[in-house]
Formats: C-alpha cells, sequence, structure tokens
C-alpha cells in the first residue's frame, strides 16, 4: 500500500536496477535481461511458447537471467521478437526450438547467435543492436515510452520507469486548474481521430458544473488496419489508468470508465489487472496518497461497432444502450454519460498525460510542427517491408515514414498510394510524400489523421476497389439513424459496384462528387461526415484509374475480376499440369504433356493460383 | 433428453450468476449478454427474453442492443468459428479471397454455418496483427500470412480433430464418409 511519495520512491528505488538494466544505465542489476514480446502480433505467432521455453531452460540450467513478458516492440513482421539486454541484441522470428541455441550460446557463453539477428535487406548486413536497424532509428518514443520495455502486468515495473509519479506530483503540490493549464500549453490534441484541442477539453469539462463528473477513455479502435490502442493497453495499461486519474483530479471526477473492445481480450485482462494492482497499491481507490482525492476505473466492454467510437455513441454504448450517435450540443463535457459532465479522450492522447506533467508542457511543445506538437503513432501495414507500430514526431514526412522506417515496397513493385485515416481518410498519391505528417498537411491532401492507421498499397492495388472497401465498411456500420449517411454510402456503393463490374459511366463520377458533398453535410456524426473522404480522395489524385474502368473496361491493377480474365499462352505453355492440379474451381482442361492447356472462362473463378503457379510465366491476365 | 435439459438448467444457473455479479451495476447490460453468448454459444430469443425479465427490462430493448452489435448473434454457431479478418491490410493481402474460398469449400450460400454443423465463417474486422496480414482467427487461434490454397489445408485440420477428439468417433475413418475431397 502506497501512502505517499515516499513509499512511492522506495518503491521505484527497488525496481529500478532492472529497468536500468533494459535501459543500459548505470546502476544495472546483473545478470541478463531476456524481453519477450507479449504484443498480440507475436502472441499470434506464439510467442508464450518462446517465453515459456526461456523460462524453464534459465531455470534448468541456472542462468543469471530474467525472463520478461512486455508489450509490444513495434517490429511485428518479424515476430515473435526477443530482446536480451546487456547488448540490446534482438532475435526475430524466433521459434520454440531457437530457444536452447539461444540459452546455450548467447546466455551461458555469452555469443550471438548470428543467424536470428535481423538481416537489412537492402545490404544483407546482420543487425546486432535493436538500436541499428532503421526501422527503430527514426523513431521517437513518449507514448509508446514503455512498450516492449517494462511488464505491463507488474505495476512496479511501471512504477520503477517514473510511473505514477506525475500523479503524486499533481496531487500533492498542483491545483487542477495548474494541471489543465500545463495540458493546454503542452498543445496536445487529440489522437483518435479529428485532433480538438485535449487542454481546451480538459477546461470545458472542469468549468461544467455538477456534483457528479466522469473520465472516460475511448478503447473502442474500430478502425481496420489500425491497432496503436491497443498496443498501450497491452504493453502500457497503467499510463492510461495514471492519467485519467490526473484527469480526474483537474476537473473534479471520481470516477473513471474504460471503454473497450471485447474484441481485444489480451488488452481487456491486462487492463483488468493494471486496475486490480492499482487498487491494491492505493494508487486508485479512497483518498490516493492520503490525500483527499479518490478515484476509480471501472471498464465498459463495447462490442463491435465502429459508430462507437463517436463519441456521443460511445457513450451511449458505454452504459448498455444501441451505440447511435447524437446531435451535439449539448457535447459531453455538459452533458455525457447519465447525462452528467464527461470528459471522453482517446488511448494514445491519455498515454502522452503522465509525461507532459513529468516533463513540462514546454518540453512536450518542443516536439513536433507548430500546430501539431508532440509525436504520433501509426500503425504502418500493407505493402510495406516492414509493417508494425511506430512513433514518430509530428511533422516527419510520408517518405520517411514508408520508405525509411518501412522499407519501402517489397517485390520490387510501384509504389501507389498512401492510406491515411482509416474509412474517414484518404489516399495520398506519390507526389505529396514529402508532405510533413500533420493534422492540417492531411486534412489539405484530403486525407485525415484519423487514429493513426496508414495502409501502403502499390501498384497491384485497384484505387477503385480501396475505395468500395472503405466505402462498404462505412455503409456496414452505419447505425443508420440519418438518412444520408444510410442511404447516401448505399447509393455511392452502388455506383462504385457498377464501375468495378464494368458498367459505369462517365456521368457517374459526377454523381458521386456530389453525393460525397451532400453526404458529408448532411449527416448527424462524424461517420458520415467523413465516410465520402475515400472516395474523394481516390476520384482527386487516380481519376485516370476511375475512367480506366469506365471508358476501356480495364482495371490497371488487375484486381476488378469482372474486367479480368485468366488467359494462357499458347507459345509458352509446356503442359506441365501444374496450374490445373492448383486450380480449386477444375476450370483448367488439358491433357500432361499433351497440348497446350486451356482456362474456361465461365468456370474460372479469377482466384489467380494459377498464374502462381506456372513456372513458364504463360498465364496472364487480359 | 434429461440430459439436456440439465445441462441447459446449468447453463441458465450460471447466467444467475453473471446477472447477479453485473446485474446491480448500472449500464452492464453489454458485459451480460457477452457472458450469456460465451455460456449459450448464441443469444436465442429465450434467454434474451430470460435476461430482460431479471433485469426489469423490456424485451425490445435487450434485442435493439442485440442487434445493433456485430458481437452478438442470435442463430446457434458451428463448433469452430473462422473469422478471416477484412482488416485494410488483410484485405490488401487477398484476405476477400480466402473468405470467398471458405464459402466455397463449405457450400455456404446463404448463412454463415456448414450443412455438418462444424465450421461458422465469418469476417471480422481487424484483429490487429497487421503484420500477419492476411490473417484469421479459429476460435482462439490465430493463422497469419494465409493464403487461400491453405483453405482446404485448414478444414482438413479441423476435421481431422474432430474424428480423433472423442470416444466413440475415434474409430471412424480419417475422413467422414460424405465429405468430398476439398476442391469440390
Amino acid at each position: 500500500m502506497i501512502n505517499g511519495l515516499n513509499d512511492l520512491i522506495d518503491i521505484r528505488k527497488k525496481r529500478l536496477p532492472d529497468i536500468n538494466a533494459r535501459r543500459e544505465k548505470p546502476g544495472a542489476a546483473p545478470g541478463w535481461q531476456v524481453l519477450v514480446c507479449s504484443g498480440t502480433g507475436c502472441t499470434s505467432s506464439a510467442s508464450h511458447q518462446v517465453r515459456e521455453e526461456l523460462a524453464r531452460q534459465v531455470q534448468l540450467k541456472k542462468v543469471l537471467a530474467r525472463v520478461i513478458k512486455t508489450g509490444c516492440f513495434g517490429f511485428c513482421k518479424m515476430g515473435p521478437l526477443v530482446v536480451i539486454y546487456p547488448g540490446q541484441t534482438l532475435y526475430c522470428l524466433v521459434k520454440k526450438e531457437d530457444v536452447a541455441e539461444i540459452v546455450e550460446k548467447h546466455l551461458l557463453e555469452g555469443q550471438v547467435v548470428e543467424r536470428l539477428l535481423y538481416e537489412e535487406p537492402a545490404s544483407g548486413e546482420r543487425k546486432r543492436r535493436l538500436s541499428d536497424i532503421q526501422f527503430f532509428r527514426a523513431q521517437y518514443r513518449v507514448a509508446l515510452r514503455n512498450c516492449g520495455l517494462i511488464n505491463p502486468e507488474d505495476i512496479t515495473e511501471y512504477i520503477a520507469c517514473e510511473g505514477y509519479f506525475a500523479l503524486a506530483d499533481v496531487l500533492l503540490n498542483w491545483t487542477p486548474a495548474q494541471v489543465v493549464d500545463a495540458i493546454k500549453q503542452s498543445g496536445l490534441r487529440g489522437r483518435g481521430g479529428a485532433g480538438f484541442s485535449t487542454g481546451r477539453k480538459w477546461e470545458l469539462a472542469a468549468a461544467a458544473q455538477g456534483p457528479e463528473k466522469y473520465v472516460v477513455c475511448n478503447a473502442d479502435e474500430g478502425d481496420p488496419g489500425a491497432f496503436m490502442d491497443r498496443s498501450i493497453l497491452e504493453g502500457d495499461p497503467h499510463s492510461v489508468l495514471e492519467a485519467m486519474a490526473i484527469a480526474g483530479y483537474a476537473i473534479g471526477a471520481r470516477e473513471g470508465y474504460i471503454y473497450v473492445r471485447a474484441e481485444y481480450p489480451i488488452a481487456v485482462d491486462r487492463l483488468e489487472r493494471a486496475i486490480d494492482q492499482a487498487r491494491q497499491y492505493g494508487l486508485l481507490g479512497r483518498r490516493i496518497l492520503n490525500t483527499n482525492f479518490s478515484f476509480d476505473i471501472d471498464l465498459r466492454l463495447g462490442a463491435g461497432a465502429f459508430v462507437c467510437g463517436e463519441e456521443t455513441a460511445l457513450l451511449r454504448s458505454a452504459v448498455g444502450e444501441r451505440g447511435e450517435p447524437r446531435p451535439r450540443p449539448p457535447y459531453p463535457a455538459q452533458c455525457g454519460l447519465w447525462g452528467k459532465p464527461t470528459l471522453l479522450n482517446n488511448v494514445e492522447t491519455y498515454a502522452n498525460v503522465p509525461v507532459i506533467i513529468r516533463e513540462g508542457p514546454a518540453w512536450f511543445a518542443s516536439l513536433g510542427t507548430e500546430n501539431s506538437r508532440g509525436t504520433k503513432v501509426f500503425s504502418l501495414a500493407g505493402k510495406v517491408l516492414n509493417t508494425g507500430l511506430i512513433e514518430v514526431p509530428m511533422g516527419t514526412t510520408l517518405r520517411t515514414v514508408v520508405f525509411d522506417i518501412g522499407g519501402g515496397i517489397p517485390g520490387g513493385r510501384q509504389f501507389k498510394a498512401v492510406q491515411t485515416g482509416g474509412p474517414s481518410g484518404g489516399c495520398i498519391p506519390e507526389r505529396h510524400l514529402d508532405t510533413p505528417i500533420d493534422y492540417e498537411s492531411l486534412k489539405q491532401l484530403g486525407s485525415m489523421m484519423g487514429s493513426g492507421g496508414m495502409i501502403v498499397l502499390d501498384e497491384t492495388d485497384c484505387i477503385v476497389d480501396i475505395a468500395k472497401f472503405y466505402l462498404q465498411f462505412s455503409q456496414d456500420e452505419s447505425c443508420g439513424q440519418c438518412t444520408p449517411c444510410r442511404v447516401g454510402t448505399k447509393r455511392m456503393l452502388e455506383i462504385l459496384e457498377r464501375i468495378t463490374q464494368g458498367q459505369g459511366q462517365m456521368e457517374d463520377l459526377n454523381e458521386l462528387e456530389e453525393l460525397s458533398r451532400e453526404v458529408m453535410d448532411a449527416s448527424l456524426c462524424g461517420l458520415g461526415q467523413t465516410a465520402p473522404n475515400p472516395v474523394l480522395s481516390t476520384l482527386k489524385y487516380f481519376r485516370d484509374e476511375y475512367e480506366a474502368h469506365i471508358r476501356d473496361k480495364r482495371c490497371p491493377a488487375g484486381v476488378c475480376r469482372a474486367l479480368l480474365d485468366y488467359v494462357i499462352d499458347e507459345e509458352k505453355c509446356v503442359a506441365c499440369g501444374l496450374c490445373a492440379r492448383e486450380c480449386v474451381a477444375k476450370a483448367i482442361m488439358g491433357e500432361k504433356k499433351g497440348k497446350p492447356y486451356f482456362i474456361d472462362r465461365q468456370k474460372c473463378l479469377k482466384c489467380g493460383a494459377c498464374l502462381a503457379r506456372c513456372p513458364k510465366g504463360a498465364i496472364y491476365t487480359a | 433428453m434429461a440430459g439436456g435439459e440439465k445441462e441447459l438448467d446449468e447453463k441458465y444457473r450460471q447466467l444467475d450468476e453473471v446477472i447477479e455479479r453485473y446485474g446491480q451495476q448500472e449500464g452492464q447490460l453489454i458485459r451480460i449478454l457477452k457472458e450469456a453468448q460465451d455460456i449459450f454459444g448464441y443469444l436465442p430469443e429465450e434467454v434474451q427474453t430470460y435476461i430482460a425479465g431479471k433485469l426489469d427490462m423490456p424485451v425490445s430493448e435487450v434485442n435493439g442492443v442485440v442487434t445493433f452489435y456485430a458481437l452478438f448473434h442470435t442463430e446457434p454457431r458451428g463448433k469452430y468459428g473462422i473469422n478471416v479478418c477484412l482488416g485494410t491490410a488483410c484485405y490488401v493481402q487477398g484476405a476477400q479471397g480466402i473468405l470467398d474460398e471458405f464459402r466455397r469449400q463449405l457450400d455456404l450460400h446463404e448463412g454463415d454455418t456448414s450443412a455438418d454443423g462444424l465450421f461458422t465463417v465469418k469476417s471480422t474486422r481487424c484483429v490487429g496483427a497487421c503484420g500477419l496480414a492476411p490473417v484469421l482467427t479459429v476460435g482462439d487461434e490465430v493463422y497469419g500470412k494465409f493464403r487461400r490454397q491453405d483453405v482446404a489445408r485448414l478444414l482438413r485440420k479441423y476435421r481431422r480433430r474432430e474424428v480423433t477428439a472423442g470416444d466413440q468417433r475415434a474409430e471412424r475413418p480419417d475422413r467422414y464418409p460424405e465429405e468430398t475431397a476439398p476442391g469440390h
């Protein structure tokens, strides 16, 4: 139980050597520290087996080593990941069978297991230290500061990293107004989507009148292709709890709720553990640190509705109702949970708060650009070599993210676009890659920061198909309350469907634009207001590709199935029969070693399996 | 079927416990429904009515919530729930083709559950393991970097597991008699 600052300092002192060892600072604990990523990505590729085996062998062979479960390192493509200190050696794609060698060679003999090191694809060079790898070098971690460094299930590790010191400082030495002021000065803006000033939000909630107020955390990450909130919850849950308590103090609330997706079982589990531990240590609950401030946090499960990311919908869903948005004003700051004043921020926004308090708003404001301070976490995925979770200062260019950190496009293919902001965002073409990333510049390009999903597209991705994909998503996820969103997106989708079927007309493009504007103007909430963005941005930058579909009945990327046929080149075919064996639809006819094979267009599913299998490159799409 | 009734009683007993635990707190309907779905496998009308009665709410309100969220389903599911991720990262890596292939191989024209009640195939929005795209989950197991060609093998794996599970089934041949070769 922590009764005052001294108790906190004591715990920190006790656990600091372990953290120092991982930060390679003086005062490090003796022995090895073996960190195993236990985020969703690595867990999906059985990192828990690696961890258990490491722990077993370390004990068996009596090695002086601690095996630690951590959150996401970010380098998801290379998982399961293991990092060993001292030395910061990163091992990639580690399997259970590799453990014996790691223990034997690295932990007992002090040598590096060369074959498990990361190989820089450009040079083929094996990189030993994590910080030598290009993927990590251009990054700057604030919100992710503890992810991949500490054990998220152990509150003392968080405390050893100065965790809960910001809360203690605030409760013991600051007035609520000073806290609000610090957040305002830092220039922090909401990391969940629209980028509203966080300090201003806190100020409004603090000024709202009423005996009961609430602090809510939006952990309903519904964007396809975004997983930063999930990674923070899994890797550093206490940073969110601490921030919510600080927010509670600042606005005068005693209760907080985290609205988290039920589809994120690891995140839910770690949050529950973290809340329990924080209560046990007296960092949540009654009279925290012997002050008059009491604050507790509870979870509310989201059940898979994208619209619940919208604040008024989320607040309804959090009390167990249908998550339907309502018009604003009144804003949640006046009328939120159960009609009471409520402060609602997103996970990543909260994760920045303890650091801002600790390091000071000026430090935070010194990062990033004029109007977008600090750093931003992105989940980088799609047709890019290094997929994963990254954090960069605002103002970093898209090119740096895609090509330096992301390592460019695999397979020697051409970059086509980068999609930011998920279903509310848009596609940005090559010629704008040098744009510094911030809220305004992305908006200017017709895209959006959104929550930070970043999907790289290459020449084999059809832009019309991508627009259709996002619109289909918005259409599915529309709550259906207001007609422009429900029907408008449906009509737009029908047009796109027609175009990909080869039945589009040139007038369709104007119609799409017109409908887009109407849906944007007339929809009730953010979902409808931004749903046309993927269509508008692709029309703006890739109109020729739409035109190719309509005028030439051709899909340049070779995606839209109605517009292509798989054909076997009779000249090249050696009648080996491999394609026919691969064909699940039995659409390929021929006789082994006989005449060239032939694809039945009626039966063909256009899956492309034959094309991939043909050793002679005899199959092509026309 | 006395055994079946007993089993059902046990399920309602578990549900009572859940309602006991969360029913007192305001706004925990979604939590209760989720737990109920975990217990019963789905949320049939009777269960919705039962929860509504216990919480003293109109059934229509409970049903309104059930039908609003993707997490809930009101039809029984196959033993193995296959969720193909249709997040953007998976989509651009060909997840739609994988979903189509499952539907084709399991002959799912309408509905999501195979005729033998073994598999339910659905799409899901972003598992959050984009580095492994395309991804699908079967129950708690995650399969990354999945290819369309792997569909038949995956189905075979779970069918085989079915054959070896349970005493009666252990003596069955490697393949169900009614099962046609993958790809047909």
